[in-house]
């Protein structure tokens, strides 16, 4: 088993990308990995409560660790999260980094 | 526990994407923590150490240059290398060569590099682990 850090920047209203990123956390959790995926910059807009908020809370519920940056948060004025979703701190992302755990960012 | 070791590897150029912002968070986070930092800067990511970066004021908002308060990267860049000297850590910062020549930027803030890809390697071979920050 192995841990993953997977950082989304991308917005899903512009991005269809984004999803394929979603889709590769649900993998690596169904395939026994411990997977931490972090929202940053636009990357946080659907924790918002919104349209694609619901992958985030299936993802959430399939076991992956949905966490958005708190400053991007704050920069756009988000302070009701989506089901699934709690805020972190930056200092979350160099915690994985330093553990060795691997690390993408899209 | 050991010193760890961090190489993050950024190819935006300056005063374009959120991307930076967010690399020189975790950057700073890495300096406060008094970890090794090596920076491999790649394409338009050169231009961040570019030391002729010059503060403007904002005659549009009517902000003189102490005002606007205009942030530069290579300030940033100087920052986090004294806060990671600060903090007992060291920041290799590396300058992609090409990159540099292309763009004309070859002066760096003091205490970063000239360097090329193989610099990336050796930084990937000697860390504990590499961030990749790509261009959108």
């Amino acid at each position: 088993m192995a841990e993953y850090l997977l950082i989304e920047s991308r917005d899903p209203f512009e991005s269809n990308d984004v999803g394929y990123l979603y889709e590769l956390a649900q993998g690596l959790v169904e395939s026994g990995n411990q997977v931490t995926l972090f929202l940053a910059q636009n990357g946080v807009l659907p924790a918002r409560p919104s349209k694609h908020s619901a992958a985030l809370a299936a993802l959430a519920r399939s076991g992956v660790n949905v966490l958005a940056d708190d400053f991007s948060l704050q920069e756009r004025g988000i302070t009701k999260l989506a089901e699934g979703v709690t805020s972190a701190s930056i200092e979350v992302v160099m915690d994985h980094l330093a553990a060795g755990h691997k690390t993408l960012w899209h | 526990m050991s010193k760890k070791t961090i190489t993050v590897a950024l190819m935006d150029p300056p005063y374009e994407t959120e991307n930076l912002t967010t690399a020189f968070r975790i950057l700073g986070v890495a300096a406060q923590r008094g970890y090794n930092i090596n920076v491999f800067a790649y394409e338009g990511a050169s231009g961040l150490a570019f030391i002729r970066q010059t503060p403007h004021p904002n005659p549009v908002h009517g902000k003189d240059l102490a005002e606007e308060n205009h942030p530069t990267t290579k300030d940033q860049v100087a920052a986090l290398l004294a806060e990671a000297e600060k903090n007992g850590g060291k920041v290799d910062w590396v300058n992609c060569g090409m990159c540099v020549d292309e763009r004309g930027v070859n002066e760096f803030v003091p205490g970063t590099r000239r360097g090329s890809p193989a610099d990336f390697h050796a930084f990937v071979e000697a860390s504990d682990n590499v961030l990749v920050i790509p261009t959108k």
